[in-house]
Protein backbone atom coordinates (compact mmCIF):
# COMPACT_ATOMS: atom_id res chain seq x y z
CA UNK A 1 0.00 0.00 0.00
CA UNK A 2 2.49 2.41 0.83
CA UNK A 3 4.47 1.43 -2.64
CA UNK A 4 1.20 2.54 -4.13
CA UNK A 5 1.18 5.50 -2.31
CA UNK A 6 4.62 6.36 -3.54
CA UNK A 7 3.97 5.77 -6.92
CA UNK A 8 0.80 7.71 -7.34
CA UNK A 9 2.61 10.43 -5.74
CA UNK A 10 5.58 10.50 -8.07
CA UNK A 11 3.21 10.36 -10.93
CA UNK A 12 1.05 13.17 -9.35
CA UNK A 13 4.58 15.63 -8.92
CA UNK A 14 6.11 14.23 -12.40
CA UNK A 15 3.07 15.73 -13.67
CA UNK A 16 2.39 18.97 -12.09
CA UNK A 17 6.31 19.63 -11.55
CA UNK A 18 7.58 17.14 -14.60
CA UNK A 19 9.30 18.45 -17.43
CA UNK A 20 9.68 21.94 -17.69
CA UNK A 21 12.60 22.53 -19.96
CA UNK A 22 10.85 24.36 -22.69
CA UNK A 23 12.07 26.86 -25.42
CA UNK A 24 10.30 28.87 -27.02
CA UNK A 25 11.21 28.12 -30.30
CA UNK A 26 8.95 24.51 -30.71
CA UNK A 27 5.37 25.07 -32.62
CA UNK A 28 3.17 22.41 -33.58
CA UNK A 29 1.48 22.74 -37.17
CA UNK A 30 -2.09 20.82 -37.13
CA UNK A 31 -3.12 19.74 -40.43
CA UNK A 32 -5.82 17.67 -41.32
CA UNK A 33 -3.57 15.06 -44.09
CA UNK A 34 -6.36 14.41 -46.34
CA UNK A 35 -6.51 17.05 -49.19
CA UNK A 36 -4.14 16.75 -51.87
CA UNK A 37 -2.28 18.26 -52.99
CA UNK A 38 -2.29 20.83 -50.64
CA UNK A 39 -1.84 18.43 -47.62
CA UNK A 40 -1.61 14.32 -47.41
CA UNK A 41 -0.17 11.33 -45.67
CA UNK A 42 2.21 10.31 -48.27
CA UNK A 43 3.27 6.54 -48.31
CA UNK A 44 6.15 6.79 -45.60
CA UNK A 45 3.25 7.69 -43.11
CA UNK A 46 4.61 11.64 -43.06
CA UNK A 47 2.56 14.62 -44.20
CA UNK A 48 2.98 15.63 -47.60
CA UNK A 49 2.46 18.31 -49.91
CA UNK A 50 2.44 22.45 -50.54
CA UNK A 51 1.14 22.96 -47.23
CA UNK A 52 3.79 20.67 -45.94
CA UNK A 53 6.74 22.15 -47.83
CA UNK A 54 5.45 25.82 -47.28
CA UNK A 55 5.30 25.33 -43.54
CA UNK A 56 8.73 23.68 -42.99
CA UNK A 57 10.19 26.43 -45.15
CA UNK A 58 8.23 29.25 -43.41
CA UNK A 59 9.59 27.61 -40.10
CA UNK A 60 13.16 27.91 -41.48
CA UNK A 61 12.61 31.30 -41.99
CA UNK A 62 10.89 32.27 -38.46
CA UNK A 63 13.73 30.60 -36.97
CA UNK A 64 11.26 27.97 -35.18
CA UNK A 65 11.74 24.17 -34.97
CA UNK A 66 8.40 22.58 -35.96
CA UNK A 67 6.46 19.44 -35.74
CA UNK A 68 3.48 18.09 -37.66
CA UNK A 69 0.44 17.35 -36.32
CA UNK A 70 -2.66 15.30 -37.64
CA UNK A 71 -6.16 16.16 -36.51
CA UNK A 72 -9.81 15.53 -37.84
CA UNK A 73 -10.97 18.73 -40.08
CA UNK A 74 -14.61 18.78 -37.80
CA UNK A 75 -12.35 19.56 -34.56
CA UNK A 76 -9.40 21.50 -36.43
CA UNK A 77 -10.70 24.78 -34.59
CA UNK A 78 -11.35 23.80 -31.25
CA UNK A 79 -8.27 21.79 -30.73
CA UNK A 80 -6.28 24.97 -31.67
CA UNK A 81 -8.48 27.11 -29.54
CA UNK A 82 -7.26 24.86 -26.42
CA UNK A 83 -3.47 24.57 -27.05
CA UNK A 84 -3.33 21.09 -28.92
CA UNK A 85 -1.14 22.45 -31.35
CA UNK A 86 -0.41 25.96 -32.70
CA UNK A 87 -1.36 26.62 -36.22
CA UNK A 88 -4.25 25.64 -38.81
CA UNK A 89 -2.55 25.09 -41.94
CA UNK A 90 -4.80 22.80 -43.84
CA UNK A 91 -6.14 24.75 -46.78
CA UNK A 92 -7.80 27.00 -44.86
CA UNK A 93 -9.38 29.93 -46.04
CA UNK A 94 -9.59 32.88 -44.29
CA UNK A 95 -13.59 33.86 -43.46
CA UNK A 96 -15.33 36.45 -41.49
CA UNK A 97 -17.01 33.43 -39.47
CA UNK A 98 -13.55 31.82 -38.65
CA UNK A 99 -11.79 35.14 -37.69
CA UNK A 100 -14.55 35.54 -34.83
CA UNK A 101 -12.66 32.57 -33.25
CA UNK A 102 -9.57 32.19 -34.43
CA UNK A 103 -6.93 34.77 -36.14
CA UNK A 104 -5.32 34.43 -39.97
CA UNK A 105 -1.76 35.63 -41.08
CA UNK A 106 -1.02 37.29 -44.26
CA UNK A 107 -2.79 34.72 -46.89
CA UNK A 108 -0.39 32.41 -48.57
CA UNK A 109 -3.01 31.54 -51.70
CA UNK A 110 -4.94 34.20 -53.31
CA UNK A 111 -8.58 33.32 -53.37
CA UNK A 112 -8.61 30.22 -55.61
CA UNK A 113 -12.16 28.65 -57.60
CA UNK A 114 -14.34 26.03 -56.51
CA UNK A 115 -16.17 24.30 -58.89
CA UNK A 116 -19.05 21.52 -59.27
CA UNK A 117 -18.06 17.90 -60.72
CA UNK A 118 -20.59 15.62 -61.59
CA UNK A 119 -20.44 11.78 -63.11
CA UNK A 120 -20.41 12.24 -67.25
CA UNK A 121 -23.58 12.65 -69.23
CA UNK A 122 -25.28 13.72 -65.84
CA UNK A 123 -26.73 17.64 -65.89
CA UNK A 124 -27.34 18.05 -62.27
CA UNK A 125 -29.69 20.87 -60.81
CA UNK A 126 -26.76 23.07 -58.72
CA UNK A 127 -29.43 25.38 -57.07
CA UNK A 128 -32.16 21.74 -56.76
CA UNK A 129 -30.66 18.54 -56.75
CA UNK A 130 -28.31 16.73 -53.77
CA UNK A 131 -25.00 18.54 -53.46
CA UNK A 132 -22.09 17.28 -50.97
CA UNK A 133 -19.12 19.26 -49.83
CA UNK A 134 -16.91 18.71 -46.92
CA UNK A 135 -18.51 19.23 -43.29
CA UNK A 136 -17.37 22.96 -42.19
CA UNK A 137 -16.14 24.50 -45.41
CA UNK A 138 -17.02 27.45 -47.28
CA UNK A 139 -18.37 25.38 -49.85
CA UNK A 140 -20.99 23.58 -47.90
CA UNK A 141 -21.78 27.23 -46.47
CA UNK A 142 -21.97 27.92 -50.11
CA UNK A 143 -24.19 25.32 -50.58
CA UNK A 144 -26.19 25.47 -48.14
CA UNK A 145 -27.56 28.67 -49.37
CA UNK A 146 -27.57 27.89 -52.86
CA UNK A 147 -31.24 26.10 -52.48
CA UNK A 148 -29.49 23.10 -53.40
CA UNK A 149 -29.75 20.23 -50.83
CA UNK A 150 -26.71 20.15 -48.76
CA UNK A 151 -25.00 16.78 -48.29
CA UNK A 152 -22.05 16.88 -45.72
CA UNK A 153 -18.76 14.33 -45.29
CA UNK A 154 -16.13 14.35 -42.90
CA UNK A 155 -13.60 13.86 -45.02
CA UNK A 156 -13.41 15.64 -48.78
CA UNK A 157 -12.57 11.89 -50.51
CA UNK A 158 -15.84 10.88 -49.36
CA UNK A 159 -17.69 13.64 -51.09
CA UNK A 160 -16.24 12.30 -54.56
CA UNK A 161 -17.20 8.70 -53.36
CA UNK A 162 -21.01 10.09 -53.04
CA UNK A 163 -21.10 11.45 -56.50
CA UNK A 164 -19.58 8.12 -57.65
CA UNK A 165 -22.10 5.94 -56.21
CA UNK A 166 -24.70 8.21 -56.85
CA UNK A 167 -26.04 9.36 -53.23
CA UNK A 168 -25.26 13.23 -54.70
CA UNK A 169 -25.72 14.96 -58.14
CA UNK A 170 -22.68 16.85 -57.62
CA UNK A 171 -19.47 17.88 -55.64
CA UNK A 172 -19.17 21.45 -54.50
CA UNK A 173 -15.27 21.97 -53.70
CA UNK A 174 -11.92 23.61 -54.19
CA UNK A 175 -11.42 23.73 -57.95
CA UNK A 176 -6.92 22.50 -56.98
CA UNK A 177 -8.55 19.49 -55.45
CA UNK A 178 -10.94 18.78 -58.15
CA UNK A 179 -8.15 18.66 -60.88
CA UNK A 180 -6.18 16.09 -60.61
CA UNK A 181 -9.09 13.69 -59.80
CA UNK A 182 -11.08 14.60 -62.53
CA UNK A 183 -8.35 14.36 -64.84
CA UNK A 184 -7.19 11.16 -63.70
CA UNK A 185 -10.62 9.30 -63.35
CA UNK A 186 -10.82 8.95 -67.53
CA UNK A 187 -13.46 10.70 -68.44
CA UNK A 188 -16.00 9.44 -65.49
CA UNK A 189 -16.28 12.55 -63.74
CA UNK A 190 -16.52 16.33 -65.26
CA UNK A 191 -16.75 19.56 -64.02
CA UNK A 192 -19.81 21.33 -64.52
CA UNK A 193 -21.51 25.14 -64.29
CA UNK A 194 -19.58 27.95 -63.39
CA UNK A 195 -16.66 28.44 -60.78
CA UNK A 196 -17.34 30.09 -57.79
CA UNK A 197 -14.71 32.57 -55.88
CA UNK A 198 -15.30 32.07 -52.50
CA UNK A 199 -13.04 33.36 -49.71
CA UNK A 200 -10.28 35.37 -48.95
CA UNK A 201 -7.63 33.37 -49.53
CA UNK A 202 -6.30 30.67 -47.78
CA UNK A 203 -3.85 31.43 -44.57
CA UNK A 204 -2.83 29.84 -41.61
CA UNK A 205 -5.13 29.56 -38.68
CA UNK A 206 -3.52 30.99 -35.18
CA UNK A 207 -5.18 31.21 -31.58
CA UNK A 208 -5.81 35.27 -31.28
CA UNK A 209 -4.22 35.71 -28.45
CA UNK A 210 -0.58 34.26 -29.81
CA UNK A 211 0.22 37.39 -31.74
CA UNK A 212 3.70 36.85 -31.50
CA UNK A 213 3.86 33.74 -33.82
CA UNK A 214 0.90 35.65 -35.80
CA UNK A 215 3.45 38.16 -36.77
CA UNK A 216 6.74 35.58 -37.27
CA UNK A 217 4.59 34.01 -39.35
CA UNK A 218 3.02 36.85 -41.80
CA UNK A 219 6.87 38.15 -42.04
CA UNK A 220 7.62 34.71 -43.13
CA UNK A 221 5.03 34.66 -45.53
CA UNK A 222 5.82 38.36 -46.65
CA UNK A 223 9.69 36.76 -47.78
CA UNK A 224 8.01 33.89 -49.31
CA UNK A 225 6.07 35.78 -51.66
CA UNK A 226 8.91 38.49 -52.10
CA UNK A 227 11.50 36.48 -53.52
CA UNK A 228 9.69 34.11 -56.00
CA UNK A 229 9.88 30.84 -53.58
CA UNK A 230 6.07 30.61 -52.89
CA UNK A 231 5.41 31.03 -56.63
CA UNK A 232 7.41 28.04 -57.34
CA UNK A 233 6.13 26.07 -54.54
CA UNK A 234 2.50 26.77 -56.22
CA UNK A 235 3.94 26.08 -59.86
CA UNK A 236 5.22 22.92 -58.22
CA UNK A 237 1.65 21.10 -56.50
CA UNK A 238 -0.70 22.78 -58.76
CA UNK A 239 0.19 21.91 -62.14
CA UNK A 240 -2.92 23.40 -64.22
CA UNK A 241 -3.56 26.90 -63.38
CA UNK A 242 -1.44 27.05 -60.64
CA UNK A 243 -2.43 30.02 -58.38
CA UNK A 244 0.30 33.04 -58.53
CA UNK A 245 1.49 36.50 -56.51
CA UNK B 1 10.89 -2.58 -47.72
CA UNK B 2 11.92 -4.39 -50.55
CA UNK B 3 14.84 -3.84 -53.45
CA UNK B 4 12.42 -4.11 -55.84
CA UNK B 5 10.21 -1.18 -54.39
CA UNK B 6 12.52 2.04 -55.58
CA UNK B 7 9.94 3.08 -58.14
CA UNK B 8 6.51 2.15 -57.19
CA UNK B 9 4.99 3.71 -60.57
CA UNK B 10 6.73 0.87 -62.81
CA UNK B 11 5.48 -2.09 -60.50
CA UNK B 12 2.47 -4.16 -61.68
CA UNK B 13 0.56 -7.38 -59.93
CA UNK B 14 2.14 -8.79 -56.94
CA UNK B 15 4.97 -7.20 -56.78
CA UNK B 16 3.21 -3.69 -56.54
CA UNK B 17 0.80 -5.38 -54.08
CA UNK B 18 3.42 -6.92 -51.79
CA UNK B 19 4.98 -3.24 -51.91
CA UNK B 20 2.01 -1.06 -51.48
CA UNK B 21 1.13 -3.48 -48.33
CA UNK B 22 4.85 -2.70 -46.53
CA UNK B 23 4.49 0.75 -46.89
CA UNK B 24 5.74 2.49 -43.97
CA UNK B 25 1.57 3.65 -43.61
CA UNK B 26 0.79 0.32 -44.05
CA UNK B 27 2.48 -0.56 -41.20
CA UNK B 28 1.38 2.42 -38.92
CA UNK B 29 -1.90 0.55 -40.07
CA UNK B 30 -0.72 -2.97 -38.26
CA UNK B 31 0.48 -1.08 -35.64
CA UNK B 32 -2.98 0.98 -34.89
CA UNK B 33 -3.94 -2.90 -34.15
CA UNK B 34 -1.32 -3.21 -31.24
CA UNK B 35 -2.94 0.07 -29.82
CA UNK B 36 -6.51 -1.11 -29.70
CA UNK B 37 -5.22 -4.22 -27.55
CA UNK B 38 -2.59 -2.35 -25.62
CA UNK B 39 -5.33 0.07 -24.55
CA UNK B 40 -8.11 -2.34 -23.56
CA UNK B 41 -5.79 -4.41 -21.91
CA UNK B 42 -4.94 -1.33 -20.12
CA UNK B 43 -8.29 -0.36 -19.54
CA UNK B 44 -9.82 -3.32 -18.18
CA UNK B 45 -8.57 -3.85 -15.44
CA UNK B 46 -8.82 0.06 -13.98
CA UNK B 47 -12.42 -0.36 -15.00
CA UNK B 48 -12.38 -3.50 -12.69
CA UNK B 49 -11.20 -1.12 -10.00
CA UNK B 50 -13.51 1.51 -10.90
CA UNK B 51 -16.13 -0.57 -10.42
CA UNK B 52 -15.20 -2.17 -7.81
CA UNK B 53 -14.73 1.13 -6.04
CA UNK B 54 -17.96 2.33 -6.84
CA UNK B 55 -19.75 -1.09 -6.30
CA UNK B 56 -18.68 -0.51 -2.54
CA UNK B 57 -19.25 2.76 -2.34
CA UNK B 58 -22.84 1.85 -3.59
CA UNK B 59 -23.46 -0.26 -0.42
CA UNK B 60 -21.39 1.39 1.98
CA UNK B 61 -23.21 1.97 5.25
CA UNK B 62 -21.71 6.10 5.28
CA UNK B 63 -24.53 8.16 3.97
CA UNK B 64 -22.34 10.88 1.71
CA UNK B 65 -19.97 7.76 0.01
CA UNK B 66 -23.62 5.97 -0.79
CA UNK B 67 -24.83 8.99 -2.52
CA UNK B 68 -21.25 9.38 -4.10
CA UNK B 69 -21.46 5.96 -5.68
CA UNK B 70 -24.61 6.26 -7.06
CA UNK B 71 -24.62 9.70 -8.66
CA UNK B 72 -21.25 8.85 -9.99
CA UNK B 73 -23.29 5.68 -11.51
CA UNK B 74 -26.06 7.63 -12.66
CA UNK B 75 -24.26 10.92 -14.15
CA UNK B 76 -22.09 8.90 -16.46
CA UNK B 77 -24.62 6.37 -17.17
CA UNK B 78 -27.11 8.85 -18.10
CA UNK B 79 -24.69 10.86 -20.40
CA UNK B 80 -23.56 9.97 -24.21
CA UNK B 81 -20.45 8.30 -24.17
CA UNK B 82 -19.18 10.26 -26.68
CA UNK B 83 -19.72 13.40 -24.73
CA UNK B 84 -17.58 12.37 -21.35
CA UNK B 85 -14.95 10.99 -23.79
CA UNK B 86 -14.20 14.28 -25.42
CA UNK B 87 -14.84 15.53 -21.61
CA UNK B 88 -12.78 13.52 -19.69
CA UNK B 89 -9.43 14.43 -21.42
CA UNK B 90 -9.79 18.44 -22.21
CA UNK B 91 -10.92 18.39 -18.63
CA UNK B 92 -8.06 16.83 -17.15
CA UNK B 93 -5.26 18.18 -19.10
CA UNK B 94 -6.51 21.53 -18.85
CA UNK B 95 -6.72 20.87 -15.18
CA UNK B 96 -3.38 19.37 -14.95
CA UNK B 97 -2.08 22.55 -17.05
CA UNK B 98 -3.59 25.18 -14.96
CA UNK B 99 -2.03 23.79 -12.01
CA UNK B 100 1.50 23.65 -13.48
CA UNK B 101 0.80 27.31 -14.79
CA UNK B 102 0.46 28.51 -11.17
CA UNK B 103 3.17 26.42 -10.01
CA UNK B 104 5.58 26.85 -12.69
CA UNK B 105 4.62 30.67 -13.67
CA UNK B 106 3.53 32.19 -10.73
CA UNK B 107 5.23 35.32 -11.51
CA UNK B 108 2.33 35.55 -14.48
CA UNK B 109 -0.78 37.12 -13.71
CA UNK B 110 -3.88 37.21 -15.50
CA UNK B 111 -6.18 34.69 -16.25
CA UNK B 112 -5.59 31.27 -18.37
CA UNK B 113 -8.45 32.35 -20.58
CA UNK B 114 -8.03 34.84 -22.72
CA UNK B 115 -11.31 35.70 -25.16
CA UNK B 116 -11.53 31.68 -26.60
CA UNK B 117 -8.02 30.92 -25.55
CA UNK B 118 -7.02 28.49 -23.06
CA UNK B 119 -3.66 29.78 -22.84
CA UNK B 120 -0.79 28.83 -19.99
CA UNK B 121 2.89 29.68 -19.93
CA UNK B 122 5.37 27.47 -22.51
CA UNK B 123 6.86 25.47 -19.49
CA UNK B 124 3.26 24.50 -17.98
CA UNK B 125 2.34 22.77 -21.56
CA UNK B 126 1.52 19.00 -20.99
CA UNK B 127 3.41 17.42 -23.17
CA UNK B 128 5.82 20.22 -23.65
CA UNK B 129 5.42 21.40 -27.38
CA UNK B 130 9.69 20.60 -27.31
CA UNK B 131 8.41 17.25 -26.88
CA UNK B 132 8.92 14.62 -29.33
CA UNK B 133 5.77 13.37 -30.87
CA UNK B 134 5.79 9.72 -29.21
CA UNK B 135 5.27 11.80 -26.04
CA UNK B 136 2.32 13.96 -27.10
CA UNK B 137 0.69 10.75 -28.55
CA UNK B 138 1.81 8.31 -24.79
CA UNK B 139 0.01 11.57 -22.93
CA UNK B 140 -3.27 11.38 -25.38
CA UNK B 141 -3.39 7.69 -24.93
CA UNK B 142 -3.30 7.74 -21.04
CA UNK B 143 -5.85 10.76 -21.12
CA UNK B 144 -8.32 8.14 -23.13
CA UNK B 145 -7.34 5.43 -21.56
CA UNK B 146 -8.65 7.46 -18.23
CA UNK B 147 -11.79 7.99 -19.97
CA UNK B 148 -12.24 4.65 -21.02
CA UNK B 149 -12.14 3.97 -17.24
CA UNK B 150 -14.08 7.04 -16.08
CA UNK B 151 -16.87 5.52 -18.27
CA UNK B 152 -16.91 2.06 -18.32
CA UNK B 153 -16.12 2.21 -14.39
CA UNK B 154 -19.93 3.63 -13.78
CA UNK B 155 -21.27 0.24 -15.84
CA UNK B 156 -19.28 -2.16 -13.99
CA UNK B 157 -19.83 -0.63 -10.59
CA UNK B 158 -23.81 -1.13 -11.28
CA UNK B 159 -22.96 -4.77 -12.82
CA UNK B 160 -20.60 -5.79 -9.64
CA UNK B 161 -23.13 -3.97 -7.15
CA UNK B 162 -26.07 -5.95 -8.80
CA UNK B 163 -23.62 -9.52 -8.30
CA UNK B 164 -23.04 -8.36 -4.97
CA UNK B 165 -26.92 -8.68 -3.92
CA UNK B 166 -27.55 -12.25 -6.28
CA UNK B 167 -25.34 -13.93 -4.01
CA UNK B 168 -28.05 -16.05 -1.82
CA UNK B 169 -27.99 -14.47 1.89
CA UNK B 170 -27.75 -18.20 3.56
CA UNK B 171 -24.16 -18.30 1.37
CA UNK B 172 -23.36 -15.54 4.31
CA UNK B 173 -25.45 -16.57 6.82
CA UNK B 174 -23.27 -19.97 6.83
CA UNK B 175 -20.05 -17.89 7.23
CA UNK B 176 -21.45 -15.89 10.39
CA UNK B 177 -22.94 -19.47 11.68
CA UNK B 178 -19.34 -20.66 11.92
CA UNK B 179 -17.60 -17.26 13.43
CA UNK B 180 -16.31 -16.09 10.38
CA UNK B 181 -15.65 -12.08 10.95
CA UNK B 182 -17.44 -9.35 7.94
CA UNK B 183 -13.93 -9.24 6.66
CA UNK B 184 -13.85 -13.02 6.14
CA UNK B 185 -17.08 -13.43 4.95
CA UNK B 186 -16.35 -10.32 2.28
CA UNK B 187 -13.57 -11.61 0.88
CA UNK B 188 -13.84 -16.05 1.18
CA UNK B 189 -17.71 -15.77 0.42
CA UNK B 190 -19.30 -12.75 -1.20
CA UNK B 191 -16.90 -11.45 -3.51
CA UNK B 192 -15.50 -15.60 -4.88
CA UNK B 193 -19.33 -15.99 -5.24
CA UNK B 194 -20.20 -12.96 -6.78
CA UNK B 195 -17.96 -13.35 -10.16
CA UNK B 196 -20.15 -15.84 -11.41
CA UNK B 197 -23.33 -13.58 -11.44
CA UNK B 198 -21.08 -10.70 -13.04
CA UNK B 199 -19.28 -11.80 -15.04
CA UNK B 200 -21.76 -12.12 -18.12
CA UNK B 201 -22.20 -8.19 -17.49
CA UNK B 202 -18.32 -7.99 -17.37
CA UNK B 203 -18.17 -9.83 -20.37
CA UNK B 204 -21.03 -7.33 -22.56
CA UNK B 205 -18.60 -4.39 -21.03
CA UNK B 206 -15.97 -5.77 -22.41
CA UNK B 207 -17.05 -6.22 -26.11
CA UNK B 208 -18.79 -2.93 -26.12
CA UNK B 209 -15.48 -1.07 -24.88
CA UNK B 210 -13.50 -3.17 -27.79
CA UNK B 211 -15.95 -1.42 -30.15
CA UNK B 212 -15.70 1.85 -28.59
CA UNK B 213 -11.49 2.16 -29.19
CA UNK B 214 -12.66 4.49 -32.29
CA UNK B 215 -13.12 6.68 -30.59
CA UNK B 216 -9.48 6.90 -29.72
CA UNK B 217 -9.46 8.94 -33.17
CA UNK B 218 -11.41 11.51 -31.65
CA UNK B 219 -8.42 12.41 -29.35
CA UNK B 220 -6.04 12.44 -32.24
CA UNK B 221 -4.86 9.14 -31.72
CA UNK B 222 -4.62 7.11 -35.10
CA UNK B 223 -6.91 3.84 -34.83
CA UNK B 224 -7.53 1.51 -37.34
CA UNK B 225 -11.05 3.13 -38.46
CA UNK B 226 -8.99 5.93 -38.85
CA UNK B 227 -6.38 4.12 -41.08
CA UNK B 228 -8.56 2.04 -43.06
CA UNK B 229 -10.73 5.21 -44.02
CA UNK B 230 -7.16 6.86 -44.65
CA UNK B 231 -5.38 4.13 -46.72
CA UNK B 232 -8.75 3.30 -48.55
CA UNK B 233 -10.19 6.42 -49.93
CA UNK B 234 -8.82 6.76 -53.55
CA UNK B 235 -5.52 7.96 -54.27
CA UNK B 236 -4.61 10.21 -57.40
CA UNK B 237 -0.99 10.00 -58.84
CA UNK B 238 0.21 12.25 -56.24
CA UNK B 239 0.66 9.77 -54.36
CA UNK B 240 3.06 6.75 -55.17
CA UNK B 241 0.64 3.96 -54.91
CA UNK B 242 -2.58 5.33 -56.37
CA UNK B 243 -5.54 3.28 -56.52
CA UNK B 244 -9.44 3.27 -56.66
CA UNK B 245 -11.63 3.80 -54.12
CA UNK B 246 -10.96 0.27 -51.97
CA UNK B 247 -12.64 1.25 -48.71
CA UNK B 248 -14.69 -1.94 -48.71
CA UNK B 249 -11.86 -4.12 -48.33
CA UNK B 250 -10.24 -2.13 -45.50
CA UNK B 251 -13.19 -2.02 -43.86
CA UNK B 252 -13.94 -5.52 -44.50
CA UNK B 253 -10.41 -6.13 -42.92
CA UNK B 254 -11.61 -4.59 -40.08
CA UNK B 255 -14.33 -6.31 -39.37
CA UNK B 256 -12.50 -9.67 -39.72
CA UNK B 257 -10.08 -8.17 -36.75
CA UNK B 258 -12.82 -6.98 -34.51
CA UNK B 259 -15.16 -10.43 -35.04
CA UNK B 260 -11.73 -12.43 -34.37
CA UNK B 261 -11.07 -10.04 -31.24
CA UNK B 262 -14.52 -10.94 -29.56
CA UNK B 263 -14.71 -14.93 -30.62
CA UNK B 264 -11.18 -14.65 -28.61
CA UNK B 265 -12.83 -12.93 -25.69
CA UNK B 266 -15.49 -15.16 -26.16
CA UNK B 267 -13.56 -18.12 -25.33
CA UNK B 268 -11.73 -16.21 -22.95
CA UNK B 269 -15.18 -15.60 -21.11
CA UNK B 270 -16.07 -19.03 -21.68
CA UNK B 271 -13.77 -20.70 -19.88
CA UNK B 272 -13.21 -18.07 -16.83
CA UNK B 273 -17.14 -18.89 -16.17
CA UNK B 274 -16.21 -22.31 -16.12
CA UNK B 275 -13.44 -21.47 -13.39
CA UNK B 276 -15.29 -19.26 -11.17
CA UNK B 277 -17.91 -21.17 -10.72
CA UNK B 278 -16.15 -24.42 -9.73
CA UNK B 279 -18.06 -25.66 -6.44
CA UNK B 280 -21.16 -23.92 -7.11
CA UNK B 281 -24.52 -25.53 -7.28
CA UNK B 282 -25.77 -23.28 -10.56
CA UNK B 283 -29.39 -24.36 -12.75
CA UNK B 284 -27.80 -25.34 -16.12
Amino acid sequence: MRNLKTLAGAIALALIAGPVLADGHAVRLGTEGAYPPYNFINDKGEVDGFERELGDELCKRAGLECTWVINDWDSIIPNLVSGNYDTIIAGMSATDERDEVIDFTEAYMPPTPSAYVTLAGNSPDLEGGVVTAQVNTIQAGHVASSGATLVEFGTPDETIAAVKNGEADAVFADKDYLTPIVSESNGELVFVGPDVSLGKGTAMGIRESDTELNAKMSAAIASVKADGTLNAMLKKWFKENPPQW
Amino acid sequence: MFDYCADPKTLEGLAWLSCYLTTAKHFSFYLSFLTVIVVIVITAPLVLVIGFAGALAQRSTIGPVRWLGWAYAAVVRGVPDIVFFLFVPIAVDQALEYIRHHTLCSDQTGSVWVGNDFVVCQQAKLPLTSAETWVHDLYGLALAVLAFAMIYGAYAANVIQGAMRAVPSGQLEAGRAIGMSAGQIFRRIHVPQMWVYALPGLSNLWMILLKATPFLFLLGIQDPVYWARELGGFKTQVYAYSHEDWRFWYFSALMLFYLGLTWVSQIGFDRLSVRVSRGMALAR
